[in-house]
């Protein structure tokens, strides 16, 4: 504590380590948050269409839906912002799980958490073969709690009983 | 500074450092707001370092009591003895 140099390396090196233990213990603080959220979709139109590429026939879903959700129990103090997203889920004889991401948004903030929208997918809902005819899949709702400092959490609402047409236009 | 003012600086660093974290993040917890927190353990950081860095008067209370000029002439260095300048051979086997 001879110097300037000295002391003003103490008091840096010192309030950088507070400030690790406290953005540490706000991270912890969000293991106390028991989060109860909520989620519906409806399907107000499913059209199957097939498409060609390099000789491979593709199958195209467009869809229009309503999506609602109450995610305001996600948010603490400690968070940035919340990333969900909309994926279909469904089983062929080749692989057990396919996902495919239909839609996602970045909520900001608490208040845009609870919302009610009307889309169409904002991504192709596309897949080789035959493989999506009157398939029955799984809409889930992903969400990524982002912090401000500290660990993210991840999980998700699965909503099952969706079916594709069996013809196609 | 002195070594007493050296310990205080040291002692009213740590402590006011530590109350300023405390009290920031009880703050930011109670109030929901992280920018909270942040805002009042940076204000706290600034006080600490306008308090503990500087040479401040209260910090040089204890003076270190340096010998006068006048008795450092009574009593002269001592000077190295003749012996020392003498090398031992290396033993060679």
């Amino acid at each position: 504590m001879h110097s300037y140099g000295y002391r003003a390396n103490a008091v840096l090196t010192f309030s950088l380590t507070l400030l690790a233990v406290m953005c540490a213990m706000a991270s912890l603080s969000d293991n106390r948050n028991s989060p109860s959220p909520s989620a519906h979709v409806q399907l107000r139109s499913l059209i199957l269409n097939v498409t060609s590429f390099h000789r491979l026939s593709l199958y195209v879903v467009s869809m229009a839906m309503n999506i609602s959700a109450d995610l305001q129990s996600l948010f603490t103090w400690n968070t940035k912002q919340v990333f969900v997203f909309l994926a279909a889920e469904y089983r062929t004889p080749k692989h057990s799980l396919n996902q495919i991401s239909l839609w996602d948004g970045i909520i900001p903030s608490k208040e845009h958490a609870k919302f009610w929208i009307h889309t169409s997918n904002k991504y192709r809902f596309i897949d080789q073969g035959s493989n999506l005819r009157g398939k029955e899949f799984n809409l889930t709702m992903h969400w990524h709690v982002m912090p401000k400092t500290g660990k993210m959490f991840a999980d998700k609402i699965v909503m099952p009983g969706y079916r594709l047409p069996e013809e196609y236009r | 500074m002195d070594w007493q003012g050296q310990k205080l600086a040291e002692q009213l660093m740590q402590i006011m450092l530590l109350s300023f974290a405390v009290i920031a993040f009880a703050s930011g917890y109670v109030m929901a707001s992280f920018q909270m927190m942040i805002l009042i353990y940076a204000a706290g950081v600034v006080l600490t370092t306008l308090l503990t860095v500087p040479n401040w008067p209260f910090f040089n209370r204890h003076p270190l009591t340096w010998l006068d000029p006048s008795e450092v002439e009574k009593h002269p260095k001592p000077q190295p003895s003749a012996n020392v300048t003498q090398k031992k051979k290396p033993v060679k086997k």
